[in-house]
């Protein structure tokens, strides 16, 4: 066989390096899957093939309700802060720099700077005293902190997407006499379209998967999906957890491969 | 400029501040406000039962350092809390380092693909960045447990004769952090390496410079920028880690995020919670502005 020609661009053991990288990434989740089909009551010890522990998961009532509040977290949280988020975008992209520019930047950024335990202990001492003030226990705690920390993930594709659009649309229907409110509602919104639902699927994602806020801001029987787990994870370990992993991971990828088409065909 | 201009500029930056009012608002409300609760609450008397009473007091602050002697009441050096510092910052810096070492070639892989197969690449880096925190930590369990999958292939290949007890402990965490924060180091080298002039290779080559020579004196300082904004991304949150530690360390191999909840819950001691999330903070804020620094230093130069 010929000698492989002289590349520039090729250094010796990144490709290998980079394989055993792909490897290690996904060969722990697929372990995580397959566990989820074992027969054997143990995490450990393979004992067949069975879907089980799915259906266990699935008669699990605790399992259901923190479910179903997670995701009317995630859903409430993921449209306040796409909401906001696009309006923020509208201010902040698209015109000159202006005093104060940084500091909306800086705000809008915030929660991606601030280490996630320091938000957590915040919220917590905060929300502690408005319960005790106020008597309200509900979910609205979760909801407003989510909110706030899903705002510079929905914010950043629906900037970008403002960043590259052409202005001279939006130019040639105030030409046409349309008023403002008519060019942001039948030229601008809907260009704007795949930004944001961009943004509020990227928002959905972080708010479904938050444990650590999660876990500070929740009151007693308030488990989400993530806090339920995290709380299992102390006691003895079944495939369940396998089981569960699995479904949240399925929606998660599910999500994302909408989002990855999306995206792509708007270059 | 004329004053119909001059109204029109102020207009327009009125609404800017008036559409990024709801963000500022709850962001104000549940993000950055309540953080300056917890720099007052550092300040207080730490209350029998847990939270505060009101009256100044620096022992929160002295808290994170020293401890008082049970015999005297004089103030000793704390040395659990040194002991959990040091493992906070060290196992951070390994995992910068390790993810550089494994991260780089990764991202110089993805950006020599072609277009096309590059969107992939990049995508399966991507999707294990978006996927839960939670699930990926369990599935590290899930492969160094001792029945796991690491032992089983060794026992098979006849390397050990006993499984090795690799969960639950600092080594458990480290691999752990590694696995979750690879992506945060990948994807910033693969946008420096994605604008790198492949020519400045092929250059350096024809000037006889060996491949070492190539990767010391072209390729990595022109990537610094990736290798800045990577390590960045992973110190940053593996030093403010608390999921990691919590599910692989074990309970009693605690990292700063874990002893910051301590004083939250068995420990009833805020003021030193929140004085330690106050400095966990600055030190976070520190690293940013010595990254936002070097960032313009490097666009100064071109």
């Amino acid at each position: 066989m010929a000698r492989q020609s002289f590349s520039a661009v090729r250094l010796p053991g990144f490709t290998t390096t980079a394989v055993l990288v792909f490897l290690a990434l996904y060969v722990p989740i697929f372990t995580l899957v397959a566990y989820s089909f074992n027969a054997s009551q143990s995490v450990a010890v393979w004992g067949g093939f069975s879907l089980d522990w799915y259906a266990k998961a699935w008669a699990n009532t605790q399992v259901k309700e923190a479910t179903l509040r997670s995701l009317l977290i995630a859903v409430s949280a993921s449209a306040i802060a796409t909401a906001a988020a696009t309006m923020a975008a509208l201010g902040t992209t698209r015109r000159k720099a202006f005093r104060g520019q940084t500091f909306i930047y800086v705000m809008i950024n915030q929660p991606l700077m601030v280490p996630e335990i320091v938000t957590a202990v915040a919220l917590l001492i905060f929300f502690a005293a408005i319960k005790v003030a106020t008597g309200y226990q509900g979910l609205g705690y979760l909801i407003l902190a989510h909110s706030a920390f899903c705002i510079p993930f929905a914010y950043l594709p629906i900037r970008a997407r403002l960043e590259g659009m052409d202005l001279s649309l939006e130019t040639a229907a105030a030409d046409l006499y349309a008023t403002p409110w008519q060019t942001f509602r039948r030229v601008t919104l809907p260009l704007l379209g795949p930004g944001i639902i961009a943004g509020a699927m990227l928002a959905f994602v972080i708010s479904l998967d938050d444990v650590v806020i999660t876990e500070f801001v929740k009151s007693g029987g308030q488990d989400t999906l993530p806090t339920y787990m995290l709380g299992q994870m102390r006691r003895q370990l079944t495939p369940e957890i396998n089981a569960i992993s699995t479904m949240l991971l399925m929606l998660t990828v599910a999500i994302l491969t909408a989002f990855f088409l999306l995206t792509r065909k708007n270059d | 400029m004329s004053p119909a201009e001059k109204a029109q500029g102020a207009r327009t930056i009125r609404n800017a501040w008036l559409l990024s009012a709801p963000a500022l608002i709850l962001l104000t409300v549940a993000a950055a406000g309540p953080l300056l609760i917890v720099l007052v609450y550092s300040f207080l008397l730490k209350g029998q039962y847990g939270n505060v009473e009101w009256g100044f007091s620096l022992d929160g602050w002295r808290g994170i350092l020293f401890t008082k002697d049970i015999f005297d009441d004089t103030m000793v050096l704390a040395d659990a809390h040194l002991t959990i510092f040091w493992r906070s910052v060290k196992l951070s810096i390994l995992t910068t380092l390790i993810t550089f070492v494994v991260g780089f070639p990764t991202a110089w892989f993805i950006a020599t693909r072609p277009p096309k197969a590059r969107a992939l690449w990049l995508f399966l880096i991507t999707i294990p960045f978006w996927t839960n925190l939670l699930i990926r930590t369990y599935a590290i369990n899930e492969v160094l447990r001792k029945e796991g999958l690491v032992n089983a292939v060794l026992l098979k290949l006849g390397v050990i004769e006993v499984p090795l007890d690799m969960l639950y402990g600092p080594f458990a965490i480290f691999v752990g952090m590694t696995y979750v924060y690879l992506p945060l180091m990948v994807l910033p080298l693969f946008a420096a390496i994605d604008r790198f002039d492949m020519r400045l290779l092929e250059a350096g080559y024809d000037l006889y410079a060996s491949r070492l020579q190539v990767l010391r004196r072209v390729i990595l300082p022109i990537v610094k920028p990736g290798i800045v904004a990577g390590s960045i991304l992973v110190f940053v949150p593996s030093l403010g880690a608390y999921v990691t530690p919590r599910v692989l360390g074990g309970g009693k191999q605690m990292m700063i995020g874990n002893f910051i909840e301590l004083q939250f819950g068995q420990g009833r001691n805020w003021p030193l919670g929140s004085a330690l999330s106050m400095a966990l903070l600055v030190v976070v804020m520190v690293a940013l502005l010595i990254y936002v620094r070097f960032a313009n230093r490097e666009n100064a130069h071109g």
